[in-house]
């Protein structure tokens, strides 16, 4: 009876072992080439290749769900899933609700973005940005008029039909929509705004921070994190020294 | 799903577009549409019962039920929708786990709420983040059907309240000078009697159910709506198949399907009101009593 009793035990204890190594990886699927939906209904891009490889190296079985961008931190602190890996900048009113990992993409300067042939105010016009960006946050202190919208692809759209003036956003995400559109639309600005992008988690899960932070730092030294940024970003992209 | 589909960027045509609206994505598109019937369909019948149960606790002679009753049609009745589903979907859940937690995890010893973190035993989660993503779809799913019957519940409870009421007296008064118990009134005069009163309201709140069910993106679930704001949204060529902003002719999709299923609702509803007016002491049985003669 009381082998019975120690072999549930550490069954129990091995299966609560199993239960921590599954990790589940939210993004928000809309910001192409970071994350995005693919064709076939699943997670692709730079993020879900680069979260895997963490993943692997880190021993953890990851799985992957989409929330949208407005609550992703709110479910983040409530358990639904176990990190954020959705080309979210470091800043230090995120740091006081979640914690980061160390940066796994250099600052990526942000970019305005306008139809072409029209005379744009930067300072003083329309301009469009997801809301809770850090370019939402800059253009409302820039003194411009800040029109927030709650998904990447329809600041693009308020652009297009003439709602807005220009769009701010991450130049990567920007610069294929520009060389895509036949000339529709042009880059007008760079500004340096952000501070890297990094995974975050909940502030109690050091431990998980502590392996993705390691994984990270093997792939910096072996050069495998720039070639991934170059695969995604292009090979103009900022990569790591 | 076609075998030509096997490289979209050198097809054209109608192959391009065969190949584009069978990709997984559309598929998944396709499949949310039951989705939405599925919670349609469970969500009426749960939403009428709890209304049913509402309305008879607000009309009971034993006033602390009475008050639940009516506390209930009040109070879920004034507080938005939007906050409603925000704040008690999580609430819901949070409770969920921490009832979870307090039995499954009695040696636990750190906290559960630090900051702003809400963290429970692995044993604990609901569902448990080994579990395979239907799981989690199904526990979201389950939670937008409990949300939305609580809702339309308060709602269908005032209409049925009303409803209760509209029935005749004399009727009432008829069947216990019969000698009927106060329960047997109820259960064989004023029931049977009282959705033709309630009908309207009803189908009131049903056509208001249909349109509500984007919220169910709130939720998680991946709805219609959801769908069609992300396969219409432009593409670049990080997909397969790039495209303009095609949101308008999906949304036009979802326009079709929301009218075409109302209008068979609203087909329903009238014959319903006609088989209920037989035998009432209503403007509509009488025509029917008219017709007949």
């Amino acid at each position: 009876m009381k082998k019975l009793i120690i072999a549930t035990a550490a069954l129990a204890l091995s299966a609560g072992m199993a239960l921590a190594d599954t990790v589940r990886m939210g993004t928000e699927g809309a910001y192409p080439p970071y994350n995005f939906i693919n064709d076939s209904g699943e997670v692709d891009g730079f993020e879900r290749e680069l979260g895997d490889e963490l993943c692997r190296r880190a021993g953890l079985e990851c799985t992957w769900v989409t929330n949208e961008w407005d609550s992703i931190i709110p479910n983040l602190v409530s358990g639904n899933y176990d990190t954020i890996i959705a080309g979210m900048s470091i800043t230090p009113e995120r740091d006081e609700v979640i914690d980061f990992t160390q940066a796994y993409l250099p600052p990526d300067p942000s970019a305005y973005m306008a139809l072409a042939g029209a005379d744009v105010d930067l300072e003083h016009g329309v301009i469009a940005a997801q809301t809770g960006t850090i370019q939402a946050n800059y253009v409302a202190q820039s003194g411009a008029t800040l029109v927030e919208f709650a998904t990447p692809d329809e600041t693009i759209a308020a652009v297009r039909n003439g709602e807005a003036d220009a769009v701010l956003a991450d130049g990567s995400y920007l610069e294929p929509i520009a060389a895509e559109s036949n000339g529709e639309f042009v880059i007008l600005k760079e500004v340096p705004i952000g501070g890297g992008v990094g995974m975050g988690l909940r502030e109690s899960d050091q431990e998980l921070r502590a392996k993705f932070d390691k994984a990270i730092s093997e792939m910096k030294a072996d050069g495998s994190l720039n070639a991934l940024i170059k695969k995604w970003f292009g090979d103009d992209a900022q990569t790591w020294e | 799903m076609f075998s030509f589909c096997a490289d979209p960027s050198t097809l054209e045509g109608t192959a391009w577009l065969a190949c584009y609206l069978t990709t997984g994505k559309h598929l998944a598109f396709y499949a949310s549409f039951g989705t939405v019937l599925l919670l349609l369909a469970v969500t009426a019948p749960c939403a009428l019962a709890l209304g049913f149960l509402g309305a008879m606790a607000a009309r009971s002679h034993f006033p602390p039920l009475s008050w639940l009753g009516k506390a209930y049609i009040a109070v879920v009745r004034g507080v938005p929708d939007i906050a409603f589903f925000l704040f008690f979907v999580i609430a819901l859940d949070q409770a969920i786990e921490w009832i979870r937690h307090k039995t499954l995890c009695p040696d636990w010893t750190e906290p559960i709420r630090r900051g702003n973190d809400f963290v429970v035993c692995p044993a604990a989660k609901m569902p448990l983040s080994t579990s395979p993503q239907w799981v989690h779809e199904a526990y979201g799913f389950s939670l937008a059907v409990v949300t939305f019957s609580i809702v339309f519940g308060a709602f269908a409870a005032n209409v049925l309240y009303g409803a209760m009421r509209s029935v005749p007296w004399a009727q009432l008064e008829t069947a216990e000078a019969y000698g009927m118990t106060r329960r047997q009134v109820f259960w064989r005069i004023l029931v049977p009697q009282m959705w033709i009163y309630a009908l309207p309201g009803l189908s009131n709140l049903w056509m208001i159910l249909i349109k509500a069910t984007p919220l169910l993106f709130l939720l998680g679930v991946e709805d219609i709506v959801y769908w069609a704001k992300e396969l219409g949204g432009s593409k670049t060529s990080a997909y397969a198949y790039p495209h303009p902003d095609w949101r308008l002719y999906y949304f036009l999709a979802l326009l079709v399907f929301y009218l075409g299923f109302t209008r068979l609702s609203e087909i329903v509803f009238e014959r319903l009101t006609i088989r209920l007016s037989h035998g009432q002491a209503t403007l509509g049985g009488e025509a029917l009593r008219k017709a007949a003669t």
